[in-house]
């Protein structure tokens, strides 16, 4: 019998404000986090969650995950203590660039006052781990921990290699997730250089009128358990990883193969993970950037994956609400995911009004809707658990240099 | 021009320096590093800190025998003198 991981906490910090609640409840209200043209966490405090020492040791991403983290141990009772041995727990956290604020900082430092000014902090607060390690620190984490840095895919790469930690019994519970504070003068450039973000400033996924992503900041963190040794501590189960899938384009540094063929393989490889059929799904948590590329491979591929299902599930995009957290959107889109289904409702896709050609799925553009189990057809769920009838979702995150991950939860 | 580094002046700075630093507790003279919880990064950037007031040069050897705030005082103001 393989081990089954559950998910008993969860915390974000997003654009929509600090806390998954605001997440969920305001993206499901048509609440739009994005203000002229970047999606900023402009309710975050770090002295809330952080001592003096600790926000000076920590840059804003890594900030972001903290509290984030902190959110989910207090929801699943950890706060009180770790349930497991220290040693058995892991720590996962997924980042698309690391501290670049911290790195452009110190940068100028360099360049105004010379090296010897340049803070002993730097290399601590810009490595890409630093928030994995931070957070392992903070809570007396022994386990597997590291950092996982695979663009626009490592939050939701960092759920799966938890989720296979634990399944292998490397682990009996991790700390999972992905933070991100990209929103910087070098970043900010750089993606424009490259034609990636939006010039009108709009995130409208799938909409013909799409032009590109608005970058947002914030983190997204869960905490999974093995499902047995958290039913025996008595934990509330919020839900389940039922699957994870992840493939590489082996294509293009930025642009994704257009066919969609190795996203929908992702897709295929988490349902078959979590041993469930296409019509299975109940709702498509998409990536849906608002690129006129991704957007477009993303809807081949969930036709690919899905087959007439495609048609008939709802597919909505966070990053209408939030803007694209980068590292981070794969871990708070599974938290978004995960809200959407204890609320029985697909959330919208905002700003969704103009059909594109060859885009013709149902992206929920008129605010959000209840979710319906198995979208009203024979359901061919998996017949080995308790929670037959349950909504599933499939989570997407593909990131630039072709990497795709698909996680599949369940509430 | 650097600050004349007097064991007022010196300890106003490295007292003020430490705080913002996030030491733990009262920071005093005979306050050990160890009590305060600052370590070697802490005290680099407390060393920066000095380098730009006093412009005296303090290198992770001079520091790395030093138990507590009064003897790094003593040392800024031996060597500025």
């Amino acid at each position: 019998m393989s081990r089954r991981v559950v998910i008993t906490g969860t915390g974000a910090v997003t654009p929509l404000g600090v806390g998954a609640s605001s997440l969920i409840d305001g993206w499901a209200a048509g609440e739009c986090g994005l203000a002229e043209g970047a999606g900023r966490c402009s309710d975050f405090e770090p002295t809330e969650f952080l001592s003096v020492k600790e926000a000076r040791r920590s840059d804003r991403f890594t900030q972001f995950a903290i509290a984030a983290c902190q959110e989910a141990f207090d929801e699943s009772g950890w706060s009180a203590g770790l349930p497991y041995e220290s040693g058995q727990i892991g720590c996962v956290v997924g980042t698309g660039i690391g501290g670049l604020g911290s790195l452009e900082e110190q940068e100028n430092v360099l360049r105004e006052r010379g090296p010897r000014s340049v803070s002993p902090l730097s290399v601590p607060l810009m490595m890409g781990n630093a928030a994995a390690a931070t957070l392992a620190m903070r809570h007396g984490i022994h386990g597997h921990t590291y950092g996982v840095v695979s663009a626009c895919a490592a939050g939701a790469q960092a759920i799966g290699a938890a989720t296979r930690m634990i399944e292998s019994g490397d682990a009996e519970a991790a700390i999972a997730g992905g933070a991100e504070a990209a929103i910087t003068g070098l970043a900010t450039a750089a993606f424009a250089a490259m034609g990636a973000t939006s010039p009108t400033g709009i995130s409208r996924p799938f909409d013909a009128r799409r032009d590109g992503f608005v970058m947002g900041e914030g983190a997204g963190i869960l905490l999974l358990e093995e499902a047995d040794a958290a039913e025996r501590r008595g934990a509330e189960i919020v839900g389940e990883v039922l699957g994870y899938g992840a493939t590489s384009d082996a294509h293009h540094l930025t642009a994704p193969e257009p066919s969609g063929h190795e996203a929908a393989r992702a897709i295929e490889l988490a349902l078959d993970d979590a041993g469930i059929a296409p019509q299975d799904v109940d709702y498509v948590n998409a990536h849906g950037t608002s690129t006129p590329l991704n957007d477009r491979t993303e809807t081949e591929a969930l036709k690919t994956a899905l087959g007439d299902h495609a048609w008939r599930v709802p597919v909505s995009s966070t990053k209408s609400a939030i803007g694209h957290l980068l590292g981070a959107a794969g871990a708070v889109e599974a938290i978004a995911a995960l809200g959407a289904l204890d609320r029985g409702i697909a959330p919208p896709t905002l700003g969704y009004e103009e059909p594109d050609e060859g885009l013709d799925l149902d992206y929920v553009p008129d605010g959000a809707r209840s979710l319906v189990g198995g979208n009203g057809n024979p359901s061919s769920r998996r017949g080995n658990d308790a929670e037959n009838g349950a909504l599933i979702a499939i989570s997407n995150a593909f990131g630039f240099g072709g990497h795709n991950a698909v996680l599949c939860l369940t509430r | 021009m650097p600050t004349e580094a007097t064991t007022q002046s010196v300890e106003q700075v490295i007292f003020d320096g430490l705080t913002e630093l996030g030491a733990e507790g009262e920071v005093t003279r005979d306050a050990t590093f160890e009590d305060l919880d600052v370590d070697s990064l802490d005290l680099v950037e407390l060393a920066q800190v000095i380098e730009d007031e006093f412009g005296v040069e303090l290198q992770g050897e001079d520091v790395k025998d030093l138990r507590t705030v009064g003897e790094v005082i003593d040392l800024v103001v031996q060597r500025a003198s």
